[in-house]
């Protein structure tokens, strides 16, 4: 086997970490602090071609593989989870529900202006009744002549109110928890409003959004996918998303592990610097072996992505490590400040409570976990009960 | 072995739950937003004789010793972390260094204003150099006549921005180290060449204020020497013992208000069309939860009784901090997963509780100094010395 990177790979590589540690850095900070989501830096990243890595250069994008793009996601997180997670709905989600379901005409009126970033995009499935199970869902679309009229609320919207275009999961009352509708709704669609923000414990230059949709009218052309296969096209999206966290997560943890090295190196206790303590150094050393099993998990999931084959359940895999990974590190690490790690001042506490969220953004870790094991059960006859997202 | 609190401190849990519940609770989520507890609730306090809780009558305290104190920092964090911290710097470390090893003149000069809560107090021990490694603090306290000179600086410290006394550890023989060569001191707002900085920006306990001390050559009275001269690092360690049992308690607290918050949000929120109750992965967690409050209860209040009836404690108290600031980290980050995306939502009071919660892993010494000192206890009895 070989596991290296291909030479384009690797240049690209270079290109996203010297945007990472040039751009994304300098405004991580104050992305966190005044909760501000960062749009001249996404104008820079959108400049580069780096809001539509993997999508086709027919469409706009760089057309690179998602590896490769796993690799951006991963460099930016190293600095600014917000940034990253940005890039991960507007792209993951948004972009890649109309290239797998969309019609050539919703194609080529929104996925170029996406890969591009000239908007954003935005992917509008949770509810207030609908979270773990999604497909509890009420958002209503009724067909009436040439359009929709969509009603209900979605909630926890990210990029909400940054977002060009929004990405609608609705259901289809005839069809009850087994089919759902996509949408794709202009921001300024009649019936469409964005409502509250919600303010985070971390990400905090992500915009979560409610979303009112009331008597939201929608032309035919909008809705996309096939009938009968919904879910199938959200479980798609689903996954892709869940192998983007594993890479932002992979970069989280990164960037945890630099500053509790460069705390320890720096800081001298006892006569000496704390790096040289066997506790500390037990701290680097599991927090090296996580980073190193979730670096594997995350190339080969994208690989196999990229391959064609199936790797849902690899991208569930990565997503849940993923997520515990990024939790240890950034704990250990703002450990490893002592005091200093619960200042504001240094930015290990950023991290802290950026990573929180990933144990339950896109599944959280206890049904992921059970999702893991259904392949198993079900090659011996065993269904999951609940029915679980 | 008889495990019931005493009819006293089953009544001042009583009278405390009730007050935190109706002029903490309510009032948690603007403390954390402006950064202040406010004035009025501070005096509440002081009027039902919080801030002097654990001290004898006759120094203006109520006399309900180590359990009382320990009670009252259990319902106190319960329901905000951030007036609890004030309390618990006050009483805990300040006041308590006094109270343990002043002398009868100086507990009857500073104890009653402290125990009424007219005065707040702090313990001004860490400096930018000395965290961990308490014993390497550079303060210096020059002797000149009749009074010591203090020059240098203190950091991190609790109530630093808003106290009015502050028990200091200082350097007064630097070639003894701190066995025979360290001082402490009772220093007072307002003497010349004292001075706080500005509140440290913080990731939680935004209504406990932190900050920077700086000693510019102050003047402080041979009669403010706390304790014996030479001896001041051995107060400060036995200060910070007990204020390590308080802080479990503390934890403590927090602990069981996130399982009362999980138990509550898995009971209304329905997925699947049952409530989250029914999940077996949330009621393990709620088992796990209920376990480790009940270990850490049990560790915590024997550890008081320990402290009250005179014995030794320190290993015990080492462990109560330790395991209590985990079991307090653990059990309120399941109690946010339990809630879902509303966990991580400032409108709702579960974030509050995870970012306050997490200094207590750190402060009062890392957990990791707790692991040395409590191997170094039992490695001392098999007769092994170890160090950090």
């Amino acid at each position: 086997m070989d596991f290296s990177l291909s030479e384009e790979q690797q240049m690209y590589l270079g290109l996203f970490n010297d945007f990472a540690a040039n751009e994304v850095a300098r405004v991580a900070e104050v992305t966190d602090r005044e909760e501000a989501p960062p749009l001249e830096l996404l104008k820079k990243a959108a400049a580069q071609g780096f809001l539509g890595v993997p999508i086709p250069e027919q469409y706009g994008g760089a057309g690179l593989d998602f590896l490769s793009y796993t690799l951006l996601l991963e460099a930016v997180a190293r600095h600014c989870l917000s940034t990253a997670v940005t890039i991960a709905i507007h792209t993951s989600l948004a972009s890649m529900a109309l290239l797998l379901a969309g019609s050539e005409t919703l194609k080529e009126r929104y996925l170029t202006r996406l890969a591009s970033g000239e908007v954003l995009g935005s992917f509008m499935l949770t509810e207030p009744e609908a979270g773990t199970d999604a497909r509890a869902l009420q958002t209503a679309a009724c067909r009436e002549n040439g359009h929709y009229r969509v009603n209900g609320i979605k909630t926890w919207v990210s990029n909400g109110e940054l977002a060009g275009l929004h990405i609608v999961v609705a259901a289809t009352p005839a069809a009850g928890r087994k089919d759902c509708a996509m949408f794709a709704l202009e921001k300024a669609a009649p019936g469409l409003s964005v409502g509250y923000r919600e303010p985070t414990l971390g990400l905090r230059g992500l915009t979560l959004n409610t979303v009112y949709l009331e008597d939201c009218w929608v032309p035919a052309e909008n809705r996309f996918g096939e009938e009968g296969s919904g879910w199938e096209v959200v479980d798609r999206l689903v996954d892709l998303f869940r192998e983007s966290l594993a890479a932002v997560s992979l970069g989280a943890a990164e960037g945890a592990l630099e500053l509790g090295l460069r705390f320890a190196v720096e800081r001298k206790q006892f006569g000496i610097a704390i790096a040289e303590k066997d506790a500390i150094q037990a701290y680097f050393g599991d927090t090296k072996v996580d980073i190193e099993s979730l670096r594997h998990l995350v190339h080969h999931a994208a690989w196999l992505c990229d391959a064609g084959r199936e790797f849902s359940q690899e991208a569930s895999i990565a997503k849940y490590k993923g997520a515990l990974v990024a939790k240890e590190a950034a704990n250990k690490m703002l450990q490893i400040h002592g005091g200093y790690g619960f200042s504001e001042e240094y930015a290990i506490s950023r991290f802290h409570r950026d990573v929180r969220a990933l144990r339950i953004l896109g599944g959280a870790d206890e049904a992921l976990r059970q999702q893991i094991a259904a392949p198993e059960l079900a090659r011996r006859g065993v269904a999951l009960k609940p029915e679980l997202y | 072995m008889d495990f019931t609190f005493k009819p006293e401190h089953r009544a001042l849990r009583r009278m405390f739950r009730e007050f935190a519940e109706e002029e903490l609770r309510p009032r948690a989520k603007e403390v954390d937003r402006t950064g202040q507890v406010l004035p009025e609730v501070l005096k509440m306090m002081a009027e039902l004789g919080m801030f002097g809780l654990p001290f004898p009558q006759e120094y203006g305290g109520v006399g309900a010793g180590d359990t009382g104190y320990c009670i009252l920092l259990e319902e106190l964090n319960r329901a905000c972390a951030s007036t609890a911290t004030i309390v618990g710097a006050h009483i805990g470390i300040a006041a308590m260094s006094i109270y343990l090893d002043g002398s009868e003149d100086l507990k009857r000069r500073y104890l009653p204003d402290l125990a009424a809560g007219r005065k707040i107090g702090a313990f001004a021990l860490t400096e930018p150099n000395a965290g961990s490694d308490a014993a390497g603090i550079q303060l210096r306290a020059t002797l000149e006549g009749d009074s010591y000179f203090l020059d240098g600086q203190k950091m991190w410290i609790t109530n630093g921005p808003i106290a009015d006394v502050y028990a200091v550890l200082a350097v007064t023989d630097a070639s003894l180290g701190p066995r025979g060569g360290h001082t402490c001191f009772v220093v007072e707002r307002g003497w010349e060449g004292f001075s706080s900085a500005r509140p440290e920006r913080k990731m939680g306990l935004h209504g406990s204020p932190t900050s920077a001390l700086s000693f510019d050559e102050v003047r402080v009275p041979k009669e403010n020497v706390l304790g014996q001269v030479g001896m001041g690092f051995v107060t400060f360690m036995k200060t910070l013992d007990i204020g390590r049992v308080s802080l479990g308690a503390a934890t403590l607290g927090g602990a069981q208000a996130a399982l009362e918050a999980a138990v509550r949000w898995a009971r209304i929120r329905k997925q699947f069309g049952r409530p989250l109750a029914h999940l077996q992965a949330v009621e393990f967690m709620i088992a796990d939860m209920a376990t480790e409050i009940e270990a850490l209860r049990s560790l915590v209040y024997r550890t008081a009784w320990l402290v009250d009836t005179g014995q030794p404690f320190t290993r015990e108290a080492g462990m109560c901090k330790l395991y209590g600031s985990e079991v307090a980290s653990r059990c309120i980050d399941r109690a946010l997963q339990i809630h879902g995306a509303l966990g991580l939502s400032r409108d709702f009071h579960l974030e509050r509780g995870w970012r306050d919660s997490r200094i207590t892993e750190i402060f009062e010494g890392t957990n990791e100094i707790q692991r040395i000192v409590i191997a170094g206890n039992i490695f001392q009895e098999a007769g092994v010395r170890i160090r950090p």
